[in-house]
């Protein structure tokens, strides 16, 4: 019976216009959520594991209460259950308040792996799993492309830039997996009835044993002094091609000591 | 002055440019110190300004994942109390710096663009929201832990005195658990890495899957070559290339667009390129609204004729 944490965050779509609030934290007011595309990829691999073989698939999150509906998308692509901790002194956590607060739910979870996804769509820091298994510590395999699980060993092939790896361990361990490991599934009728049925606990700092003074915006160790939006690009110079196109590329590419 | 530790990149012994952008940023702080894993050219430190350099020579720091690299690291930083530590913005680099600043309780920041000192600390600036918005952020607490992009600054030399001292860290068992079991280093395309390049060609949907012209224009400029979301899902290009939100950030001087619309996953990706170019068939798609210069047009034809007129000026 292998039991999988799957660690997923509810993000402002990236298609819209994001902007910050007053208090120099991203406006999640303005903008719809869901489910970071990148998470899925984790819930899928995370199912197929279980599927694989025995076990169940507990899905986490931490956010408002709008990220329920994270929650549910991976209920209806097929975990069994879910937790969201969700608690006011949460907001403007940066990252390694966010580690905190997932390593202390996933304690008090029965696990054998936690999955993630390689970074959210929306900070796309990519640290959070790291930083989680440094306070756990656990193992952290990271950014895998492939996962093989054999018994309690974990292999993975991870892509980079100059070099192909694998890479092994064992016991209770964090992963990390990127969009290369397949495409995850989209939820079926029977899934998205399902997910309705299936158990969501809510907890808050209290029940999981974080002080609020070692969260939120207040405690970061770090700051954001001042933002101010890019100054819009001042429109380009757009040519037509009439044979002379790529000339004119090389022309403006000249121009600017490119070339 | 204070120390500023510097985590160096040297694949094969040979620093990378980013790690000597690191050196230069790291001068306007204080005395830069190289901080190497294995070896690493030491008069090339010491021409870009590393006062010290602390090696690190056993086998553990290859053999397992970030872990004891990140317990080494710490160790320095408790010993040495820098200024602040850069670190490049590599997932690596993310990664080992994360856990030094958590080991430590120092703040941390990461893709940093710009880094300035700020009266006794210092201050940072970063790109967020796809580049449109531009953050300034300090640390709080600790000494800044600040990972920086590639293409930042351009490397300047400076003698340093570059005294080496051989280093040796505690390691923990827990630090030993992720094994690297194999590693196979893959063919060398002779083109500059695509996060560090300072010129990339991307092609998209347009090359209909021949990167052959965005290839030899590429080659011209002495370019890195990138591809679409579309490009890559279509298996026209590896993965390893795709620029965008679930692929790379680049940050180059000049970016060339071909073939490719412009959705907003790829703007996230490229957004930030100082100069940007297009060429597409399409006189409506998005990307016509970043460019400083688009040419309207199909790119078999437009991107040829480029690469001749390159290297006729090249002559």
């Amino acid at each position: 019976m292998t039991k999988i944490v799957v660690a997923v965050k509810y993000v402002p779509d990236a298609t819209a216009d994001r902007t910050f609030s007053a208090d120099n934290t991203v406006d999640r007011e303005g903008v719809d959520g869901l489910l970071s595309e990148l998470d899925e990829y984790a819930v899928e691999q995370a199912l197929q594991v279980v599927e694989a073989g025995d076990g169940e698939v507990t899905v986490l999150t931490v956010g408002p209460e709008d990220a329920a509906d994270a929650v549910r998308k991976a209920l209806q692509m097929g975990a069994d259950a879910g937790v969201h901790v969700q608690d006011d002194a949460i907001h403007g956590s940066d990252a390694f308040a966010t580690s905190l607060i997932l390593a202390k739910a996933i304690e008090k979870l029965e696990y054998d792996m936690v999955f993630f996804g390689m970074a959210s769509t929306d900070g796309g820091l990519g640290v959070v799993p790291t930083l989680v298994a440094e306070r756990l510590g656990l193992p952290a395999v990271t950014f895998a492309s492939e996962i093989t699980v054999d018994g309690d060993t974990v292999k993975i092939r991870r892509d980079g830039d100059v070099a192909t790896q694998e890479i092994e361990a064992s016991g209770k361990l964090v992963v990390s997996v990127t969009d290369q490991t397949g495409e995850a599934r989209y939820p079926s009728f029977k899934g998205i009835m399902a997910a309705k049925k299936k158990p969501v606990e809510e907890w808050t700092l209290e029940d999981i044993g974080v002080d609020a003074s070692s969260v939120g915006l207040d405690n970061a160790w770090t700051k954001v002094e001042s933002y101010e939006p890019r100054p819009p690009r001042t429109a380009g110079e757009i040519v037509t091609d009439e044979g002379d196109g790529g000339a004119k590329l090389v022309e403006f590419l000249a121009a600017k000591k490119f070339v | 002055m204070t120390e500023v530790l510097v985590l160096i990149d040297a694949p094969d012994g040979k620093v990378t440019k980013p790690s000597l952008e690191l050196l230069t940023i790291a001068r306007r702080i204080g005395e830069p110190s190289a901080v190497v894993f294995g070896s690493a050219d030491t008069d090339t430190l010491t021409q870009y300004g590393a006062e010290k350099i602390y090696t690190y020579d056993d086998a553990v720091y290859s053999e397992f994942l970030v872990g004891p690299k990140a317990e080494a690291l710490a160790q320095l930083v408790t010993e040495t109390s820098p200024a602040a530590v850069l670190v490049g913005a590599s997932t690596e680099g993310k990664e080992i710096s994360a856990r030094v600043a958590l080991k430590t309780e120092s703040g941390w920041i990461s893709d940093a663009v710009d880094v300035q000192a700020s009266g006794d600390s210092v201050t940072t600036t970063q790109s967020v929201f796809a580049g449109n918005f531009t953050v300034q952020s300090s640390i709080t607490k600790g000494a800044p832990v600040i990972t920086v992009k590639p293409n930042s600054t351009t490397p300047e030399a400076a003698a340093g005195a570059g005294a080496v001292e051989a280093k040796t860290a505690e390691v923990s068992e827990a630090a030993k658990t992720a094994k690297i079991t194999s590693t196979k280093v893959k063919e060398a395309s002779g083109r500059p890495e695509l996060t560090e390049a300072a010129i990339v060609v991307s092609g998209g949907r347009g090359t209909g899957g021949d990167f052959t012209e965005v290839e030899a224009f590429a080659d011209t400029l002495g370019a890195a070559v990138g591809a679409s979301r579309a490009a890559v899902d279509s298996g026209w290009y590896p993965h390893s290339f795709q620029v965008g939100q679930t692929g790379k950030t680049v940050s180059p001087q000049l970016y060339v667009a071909n073939g490719i619309s412009g959705a907003i996953q790829h703007r996230a990706g490229m957004q930030t390129s100082k100069t940007i170019v297009a060429v597409n068939k399409d006189d409506e798609a998005p990307i016509f609204e970043l460019v400083d210069f688009g040419v309207v047009g199909d790119l078999k034809s437009v991107l040829p004729q480029a690469t001749e007129e390159v290297k006729k000026r090249k002559g």
